[in-house]
């Protein structure tokens, strides 16, 4: 296996709606930046990835029109996801790993502030049986928390807690959407928006991007004083229909897991994309988090959740504070669909 | 263009700096069944349930064309109960077009007699009456298409 790094990151400044920008003015600075930051010349990736979602921009292969932010002239090498970044990320670690690529660029971005975004996310479900009855993403969510209850994985407490503290942590990230919280008595005493979840359990809507770049080996040694190498890196997906999963529990997290090889622990730092409060503890659950790793000290996605963008900026978020030796060993988690049915896990770690 | 973009309740709109203009996403798709999901609707629209016994012989209902685990294919379709218990549910008051009802509604796992998986629908029923393990029974359609709508949702058991 090749060693791949994160050598440079940048976001957006997260925001509830960029009513003033398209995509490409959204994600152009946004990559700018993290390609001066890298180093690397912009005519000089051999590969470019990125993340979005048709069904968000509400055009067709709308991804095509953002590669103006890239300046795709003269032809580049280039490929999208209509997933998170995350995966356009994992799409450029296979690439460099077979030999076609030493460096590449992977963004991803989300305007999810035009139309009704619980709605518009009601069409990830089946087809047939669930999405006839629009059901929103909040409700699957609130049926999940029901069932991680009851089975003793968490608590309308420590949920509440959980957004507290989420967003009390974002507190010190500019860039962060929701920067600070009521207490947790003061939460808990509001009323319930899809019982037994509460408006603060649930993630903001937000508009934002998030731009990586990755390159191997000596590349990465050459271009960067402190790589955060992706130790290792996995995807797996629970099944297809949501009533046959046990919502409390993400078995595909666990395999992730083991696969990337969380198991040998050792973490100082862990971004988890929990965008509902009781997802935190699911995630630790598979993952096998104790309780000395400090978990999204960003604030999460339930303090900023670019759709499309949240789950590669858990890994820009660890590869952060590898890059400034603040930390030396973090894991990331990345998920799309409903109720974590889809999850990637990375480990980054720091050298020295 | 459009006819909308050019008549006036649909035409762009400057507020402020930001041009706004009205955008109708739609995928009018239409597809075939095929024997399993097709034999689901056929039985919504007789009235009754089927599922599928999967290779563990667990019952999946609403059925599915391949094995959670193996990824085999399916075959055994079984019938099952119009009436079930309640294994999660949630309150919705927050109503938007589509969804089954104008008035609020649970939003429940339920899982029918003989089936080990749970329906995922509405409950017409009262706050006050919804708890998990309450048992409920299936409301079908009066005039029924051999679709997801001919189940309209289920009520209480009382």
């Amino acid at each position: 296996m090749r060693d791949v790094a994160i050598i440079s990151t940048a976001q957006s400044k997260h925001v509830r709606a960029a009513s003033e920008v398209n995509e490409v003015e959204l994600i152009q600075p946004v990559i700018q930046e993290a390609i001066e930051r890298s180093g690397i010349g912009r005519h000089d990736f051999d590969f470019t990835c990125s993340g979005s979602s048709d069904y968000l921009a509400g055009q067709p292969f709308s991804f095509v029109m953002t590669l103006d932010a890239v300046a795709a002239w003269p032809p580049i090498a280039e490929s999208h996801v209509e997933m998170d970044g995350a995966w356009a990320l994992y799409e450029a670690w296979v690439k460099i790993q077979t030999g076609q690529a030493d460096t590449a660029l992977v963004y991803s971005y989300g305007k999810s502030s035009p139309g009704d975004l619980t709605r518009v996310l009601s069409r990830m479900m089946d087809s047939y049986y669930e999405a006839p009855l629009w059901p929103t993403s909040i409700d699957f969510a609130a049926l999940q928390a029901r069932a991680a209850i009851a089975a003793g994985v968490t608590s309308e407490t420590e949920m509440a807690e959980i957004a507290n503290r989420s967003r009390t942590s974002a507190g010190s990230n500019p860039l962060a959407q929701l920067t600070s919280s009521p207490s947790v008595e003061a939460l808990l005493a509001d009323e319930y928006l899809a019982e037994p979840l509460r408006k603060h359990d649930c993630p903001p809507i937000t508009d934002g991007g998030v731009a990586v770049v990755l390159a191997a080996d000596d590349k990465a040694r050459e271009y960067c004083s402190r790589p955060a190498w992706i130790r290792g890196i996995d995807h797996r997906m629970d099944g297809h229909h949501i009533t046959m999963r046990d919502l409390s529990v993400a078995p595909s997290i666990a395999i992730a897991a083991e696969k990337a090889g969380v198991g040998a622990g050792g973490f100082d730092v862990a971004e988890l994309h929990a965008c509902f409060t009781h997802q935190e503890p699911i995630i630790k659950a598979a993952l096998g988090l104790g309780s000395d790793v400090d978990v999204n000290p960003s604030g999460g996605a339930l303090s900023a959740n670019p759709m499309m963008a949240a789950g590669l900026i858990r890994l820009a978020e660890v590869a952060n504070r590898i890059h400034s030796g603040s930390v030396t060993r973090g894991v990331a988690h990345a998920t799309g669909g409903h109720a974590l049915q889809h999850n990637l896990v990375a480990v980054l770690e720091g050298e020295g | 263009m459009p006819e909308q973009a050019t008549s006036g309740a649909g035409a762009p709109t400057a507020s402020g700096d930001v041009l706004r203009a009205p955008l109708v996403l739609e995928y009018p798709f239409r597809r075939t069944t095929g024997p399993v999901i097709g034999a689901y609707f056929t039985g919504l629209r007789e009235g009754r349930f089927v599922g599928i016994e999967d290779e563990s012989g667990n019952v999946i209902c609403p059925p599915v064309e391949y094995d959670p685990v193996s990824g085999g294919s399916l075959t055994k379709l079984v019938p099952v109960g119009s009436e079930g218990e309640v294994t999660l549910w949630t309150w919705n008051s927050r109503l938007s077009e589509g969804q089954p009802f104008d008035h609020p509604f649970a939003w429940a796992f339920i899982k029918l007699d003989g089936a080990d998986t749970p329906v995922f629908h509405a409950v017409d029923a009262a706050h006050d009456q919804m708890s998990v393990g309450m048992r409920v029974r299936a409301r079908f359609a009066d005039e029924r298409r051999g679709e997801m709508t001919d189940l309209v949702c289920f009520e209480p058991i009382s």
